[in-house]
């Protein structure tokens, strides 16, 4: 096995309920190499919805939390306000994340609480077998969608920026170091950092959307598909090439919710404690 | 007697007050009434006590981060009222699945849907405890007074703890919203029940290993023992059950409460215990009952009032025993008739037929119409 399977996987738990030729596996490894990297383990508390790639943390020997379909962040909040001290990190689907826990995204990266919110983004309800899901572009076909996709695809970055979110990057599984290091600056950033991640589901997009049940042809369509850019500036461009633009879109520095909670809790305590008497 | 002080409060007032003695340093809500003060006085006093209040985008979030705060360490709460209970449901089943200790109050007002958001009722109390999907049993405790409001919510956290799954405290808008003396005993004459600890070493550890008692100890995230805590019906090492690994899963999270109802179960008799005629009340209405029997025996007429406590699981054995004797048995209820299905379930008595005293519509019985009922039905 891996080094970083032998050392960070829930072994008999395996195999992995991931197809042949899924994403989500390698999402793992590019993650335990982030984890690994920065010696973190102790301290991760892992939050999950429903689907296929909220089982991800659960392969990894953290502690989880699997919740409810479209509530990983809601999870993830109470982990963090119960000890700030924890890195909470969460795996969330383009489903889970963005349609039945979209809300959820928004005030928590309004808050700009401090958390990794993954997106594991296969454009597809995967888990439940090839839904329109909202992330899915106009004129699929999907399970739901026999006569193609109407509905325009949301950006999960731009609700993540507009909502609030101090950190903001995209990548594919065609980008793994990428993603590694991402994920490491995600891990260090102080607030709400939220990655994207495409991800290939050959078994159902592949088959559905793109053409080919092929794991190689897949991967080789984030390849094609996915442009790397430094400048966010460029993305419209590239977004009016049809072309899905990658990288590292924001970090910035804002107050981090728990550490605002933590100074007012002081601050009122003193005052009371000033005032005397009871409240 | 305790040592302790005396204040007049309101119902949602003395819930807070209990639940902070008990310890609970995580609130999370949305604003609902007539559960909304105890949002805005938990947002008040947890500051002063490094807790965290925190007004939710919706129930759902509100009730999930309460299960995953109580996984993180620590007791936590939400408090809602019809709508935001409907929102909770699947959470709730949430916390029951993960053997996570919390409570939810739910202060009821009218239904269905918005109802009447400031008019009392008790049309929750099948939803209390079969809202969520699947099999599964939790623990409804109904006060009647602002009193009991803080009493039940210290039994509430205690039992949550000791079984390791939510409790639901009942309540409705006149409880919520009543203001009397509430007797506020000082922590050191209260008991609490800790959290049941993992006692053998971490690498002996199974996540959901039950003691004999059907529970599992309980150890908090990050520290060390690496959980997996999924909602799925699970094997003993935490992943994804299969058949007879789920059956015995579900058949445990039923029975360590079902099996152990004997140290919780409260059913009272106001008025004169052996008395033909006896009403059955819980919530509120227990209130108007208790004078209705206090009006009655002014005019020499015995009755009792059977106040059942623990609606949930249904005391069957205590409320047979508490209507022993009884000739003539009226269910009051301000629904059209809900906890009576489960007094026609336990008496079973041919002879005796179960009389409906129902009101709806937001008003409160009085009284006087309790002893009408009697002779008008006679
Ligand atoms: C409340 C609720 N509604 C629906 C479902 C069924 N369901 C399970 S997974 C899923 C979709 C998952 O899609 P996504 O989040 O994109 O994850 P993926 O499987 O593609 O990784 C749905 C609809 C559920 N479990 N719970
Ligand atoms: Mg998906």
């Amino acid at each position: 096995m891996n080094p970083l399977g032998e050392k960070y996987l829930r072994k008999s738990f395996l195999p992995f309920l991931f197809c042949p030729g899924c994403g989500d596996g390698m999402i793992v490894q590019s993650f335990l190499q982030a984890v690994d990297d920065l010696g973190v383990a102790d301290d991760l508390a892992m939050a999950a919805g429903i689907g296929c790639s909220a089982w991800i943390p659960v392969y990894m020997h953290f502690d989880v939390f699997k919740g409810l379909h479209g509530r990983a962040i809601p999870a993830a909040i109470g982990l963090k306000a119960s000890r700030p001290s924890r890195k909470v990190v969460v795996f969330t689907g383009d489903g889970d994340g963005l349609a039945i826990g979209g809300l959820h995204l928004i005030h928590a990266a309004r808050r700009n609480i401090d958390m990794t919110v993954v997106i594991v983004n296969n454009q597809i309800y995967a888990m439940t077998g090839g839904q329109v899901a909202p992330s899915t572009g106009v004129g699929s076909r999907t399970q739901t969608t026999p006569y193609g996709n109407l509905e325009k695809p949301l950006d999960g970055c731009k609700i993540a920026i507009a909502s609030g979110a101090t950190m903001v990057s995209r990548w594919s599984t065609a980008h793994t170091r990428q993603l590694t290091r991402t994920f490491k600056k995600a891990l260090n950033h102080k607030g709400f950092s939220f990655v994207e991640v495409l991800s290939q589901c050959p078994v159902q997009t592949g088959r559905y959307i793109l053409g080919s049940g092929s794991p190689q042809f897949n991967l080789q369509w984030l390849k094609d598909n996915c442009v790397a850019v430094k400048d966010p500036s460029q993305w419209g461009e590239i977004e009016a090439q049809g072309k899905i633009p990658v990288g590292d879109i924001l970090q910035i520095e804002k107050p981090e919710f728990m550490e605002e909670v933590q100074r007012m809790n002081q601050k009122v305590k003193e005052e009371a404690q000033a005032k005397g008497g009871d409240r | 007697m305790k040592k302790g002080r005396i204040k007049v409060m309101m119902g949602n007032e003395a819930c807070m007050e209990a639940a902070l003695l008990a310890g609970c340093r995580f609130y999370a809500g949305y604003p609902i009434t007539p559960a909304t003060e105890i949002l805005e006085v938990m947002s008040m006093r947890l500051p002063l006590l490094d807790g965290l209040c925190l007004q939710m985008e919706d129930e759902i979030a509100a009730m999930v981060s309460v299960v995953a705060a109580s996984w993180g360490g620590g007791k936590s709460m939400t408090a809602t009222s019809g709508p935001g209970f409907c929102l909770m449901q699947e959470a709730i089943g949430l916390a029951v699945a993960v053997e996570a200790p919390c409570v939810i109050v739910n202060v009821q007002r009218g239904g269905p849907a918005s109802g009447q958001s400031t008019s009392t009722a008790q049309g929750d109390f099948y939803q209390a405890r079969y809202g969520s999907n699947g099999d599964y049993s939790l623990i409804v405790l109904c006060p009647s007074t602002a009193q009991e409001m803080f009493d039940h919510t210290i039994k509430a956290f205690n039992l949550s703890e000791r079984f390791r799954t939510p409790v639901i405290i009942l309540s409705d808008e006149v409880v919520g919203h009543i203001r009397e003396k509430v007797f506020i005993p000082d922590a050191d004459q209260l008991t609490f029940v800790p959290r049941k600890r993992p006692t053998v070493p971490m690498e002996e550890f199974i996540a959901w290993k039950a003691d004999a008692d059907g529970v599992p100890p309980m150890p908090d995230f990050n520290t060390g023992y690496k959980i997996p805590v999924i909602s799925q019906a699970k094997s003993l090492d935490g992943n994804r059950g299969n058949a007879k690994e789920a059956d015995e899963n579900i058949r445990r999270i039923v029975s360590k409460i079902e099996d152990h109802m004997d140290e919780f179960a409260e059913v009272l008799i106001y008025g004169a215990e052996k008395a033909e005629t006896a009403f059955v009340t819980f919530g509120s209405v227990c209130r108007a009952a208790r004078s209705a029997v206090d009006m009655g025996r002014e005019k020499g007429l015995a009755l009792r009032s059977v106040e059942v406590k623990t609606v949930w699981p249904f005391p069957d054995e205590l409320v047979r025993r508490a209507l022993a004797g009884a000739k003539r048995i009226v269910v009051a209820e301000m629904n059209l008739g809900m906890i009576k299905r489960e007094i026609e379930r336990v008496v079973r008595q041919p002879e005796i037929k179960i009389e409906l005293f129902s009101k709806i519509g937001g008003i409160y019985p009085q009284p006087q119409e309790f002893l009408r009922f009697l002779e008008e039905k006679r």
